[in-house]
């Protein structure tokens, strides 16, 4: 069953072309994976399908609804996790999700229950109650995640989900993640970590300077290159060379800049 | 399982056979303007200590200038003593310090990411700007109330009549919500913290200095009158006046007051939620 649809999405900025023509299809329950260096129109992307940027040219459906047309019916069948912390830090992991709670229109009745069903699967009900500027990077991640899934949307974007994460955060947002597919939502996510796209994405496109490169499963894109036992950065370098300097995650002024003002937020 | 198949379709069939009557769009509207409001009021639960601070202005304001002008007599009040006249110009300007500066959240929420989760959620946009404009609004009685402690120990001549503290109330609020919607649409357009805070300083003193807050405006050049008369900050003023002090009048007329008030409310409203989207872009 689709539930994405991309036909020849294109977004110019003036003369620049960010999103050049993409077309695929996203099935039920899959992990998708957008991956690429900056500025290859990942972040574009998910804007226009996240109904907060709109398509100079082409269509994209969510559920059979126009992201553009149809933003407002859009907006309540998807969820979406951005970049940064974006939890706040000055209310209760508990306040956090009642808020959104009721922003979505869950029924009064159903409210508590859905946030502490949800606080428990992310395993954050001992913390349910403190401030989440208390909270580590893993937990606000889980916390976000849990904020983005309680409406029960059809399709979850995340953006980047796991940068700054030490490896066993990341390892448990994973785990999230795979069992929020197997119970049928469909995710879409970017990454700058392969080896994160290759754990536990089922197809990955590999965007480049607006274009798609590449697209299929891990496996399918490793036996494209001819080696099926090649890691995925192996194949990320062959479609597009290796990332520049200063295209590494995490590694322009801007990245560095927008950690330390979180960090400094939590702290 | 957290999340049952099934549940998805079912949620699909409901989306799209949703009734949208224009009632309880309202009613949702309105619902949804006060949970961001609350929000805001949950913070501050958490952390009121910014309220405090934020009272040392006013009160230097009051006792300082206030004190000396008092004395000096420079200003002409009519039968009010300066102090009377000088109290609800200070209300109105602890106001407007807590409202001008209020956009530059907008950008902070804008670079971790709360404005796109916002605008890929389903809340109206005008539900995102009034429910931030109202939150201004509850700081803004905390320090209508930090002011009228003050005024009571300077022996200001209070109002205690509960029509006139619910009027104060009222001119509170929406002053507070129609400059930090003002302060939104500043920083909609400017975008960057370093940019906004020299545009609201810039922004702040004009105001307050082309107002009736701390002296008559019949007193200003023909050319500052008349923008003083555009100035929503002299009818808030000539509201608190009327309601804050025994005695005091207003000079345009209250229904004026609250009309002027409240088309400014309504038209920063519009302009800011057409505004705020481009700030996600």
């Amino acid at each position: 069953m689709k539930i994405l649809e991309l036909k020849n999405l294109t977004k110019r900025f003036g003369e620049f072309t960010a999103v050049n023509s993409i077309s695929y299809s996203i099935n039920k329950g899959e992990i998708f994976g957008l991956v690429g260096p900056n500025g290859a129109g990942k972040t574009t992307t998910i804007k226009i399908l996240t109904t907060l940027l709109p398509a100079t040219s082409g269509e994209a459906y969510i559920g059979g609804y126009n992201v553009t047309r149809n933003a407002s019916k859009v907006r309540r069948i998807i969820g979406y996790v951005p970049q940064l912390l974006s939890a706040d830090g000055n209310l209760t992991g508990y306040e956090n999700l009642l808020v959104f709670a009721k922003l979505y229109d869950i029924p009064s009745k159903e409210r508590k229950k859905r946030i502490i069903d949800s606080l428990h699967f992310m395993g954050l009900s001992d913390s349910a109650n403190k401030l989440v500027k208390s909270y580590s990077g893993g937990m606000i991640r889980r916390l976000e995640i849990a904020q983005s899934v309680l409406h029960k949307p059809l399709v979850l974007f995340l953006d980047e989900p796991t940068v700054g994460l030490d490896p066993v955060a990341r390892e448990t947002v994973w785990e999230y993640v795979k069992v929020l597919a197997s119970g049928g939502t469909t995710v879409l996510m970017t990454t700058h970590y392969m080896e994160e796209a290759d754990a536990i994405c089922t197809r990955i496109a590999i965007m480049n300077k607006g274009n798609i490169a590449a697209i299929g499963s891990p496996l399918e894109l490793k036996e494209s290159i001819g080696d099926a036992d090649a890691t995925l950065n192996k194949v990320f370098e062959y479609y597009i060379g290796k990332l520049l300097e200063s295209e590494e995650p995490g590694g322009n002024f801007k990245d560095v800049s927008r950690t330390r003002r979180v960090a400094k937020r939590l702290g | 399982m957290f999340q049952e198949q099934g549940v998805l379709q079912k949620d699909l069939d409901r989306i799209q056979t949703e009734n949208v009557s224009p009632i309880k769009w309202i009613i949702s509207f309105l619902n949804k303007t006060f949970v961001i409001a609350e929000l805001e009021v949950r913070k501050l639960r958490h952390d009121p200590t910014e309220l405090l601070t934020r009272a040392a202005q006013p009160a230097l304001w009051m006792l300082v200038f206030g004190e000396v002008f008092t004395r000096v007599r420079a200003i002409p009040t009519g039968n009010m003593s300066y102090m009377d006249f000088m109290a609800p110009g200070i209300l109105a300007q602890s106001v407007l310090f807590v409202a001008i500066f209020y956009g530059i959240s907008i950008i902070w929420e804008r670079d971790l990411g709360i404005v796109h989760k916002f605008l890929a959620s389903p809340i109206p946009r005008a539900s995102i700007v009034l429910g931030k404009a109202l939150s201004a609004g509850v700081r803004a009685v905390s320090q209508a109330i930090i002011i009228y402690l003050l005024s009571l120990l300077l022996h200001v001549r209070l109002s205690w009549d509960p029509l006139n503290l619910l009027g104060i109330l009222f001119v509170v609020i929406i002053s507070a919500a129609l400059f930090s919607t003002f302060s939104l649409i500043i920083a909609c357009i400017v975008k960057t913290r370093e940019r906004f805070m020299g545009i609201g300083q810039v922004l702040t003193m004009p105001l307050f200095f082309a107002s009736n807050a701390i002296y008559p405006i019949a007193i200003m050049p023909d050319w500052l009158k008349a923008i003083a008369h555009f100035n929503p900050l002299t009818y808030e003023v000539d509201a608190l006046r009327a309601f804050m002090i025994n005695g005091g009048t207003s000079l345009y007329g209250l229904s004026f007051d609250f009309g002027a008030l409240l088309l400014s409310m309504i038209i920063l409203t519009v302009i800011a939620t057409v505004l705020y989207p481009s700030v996600a872009r």
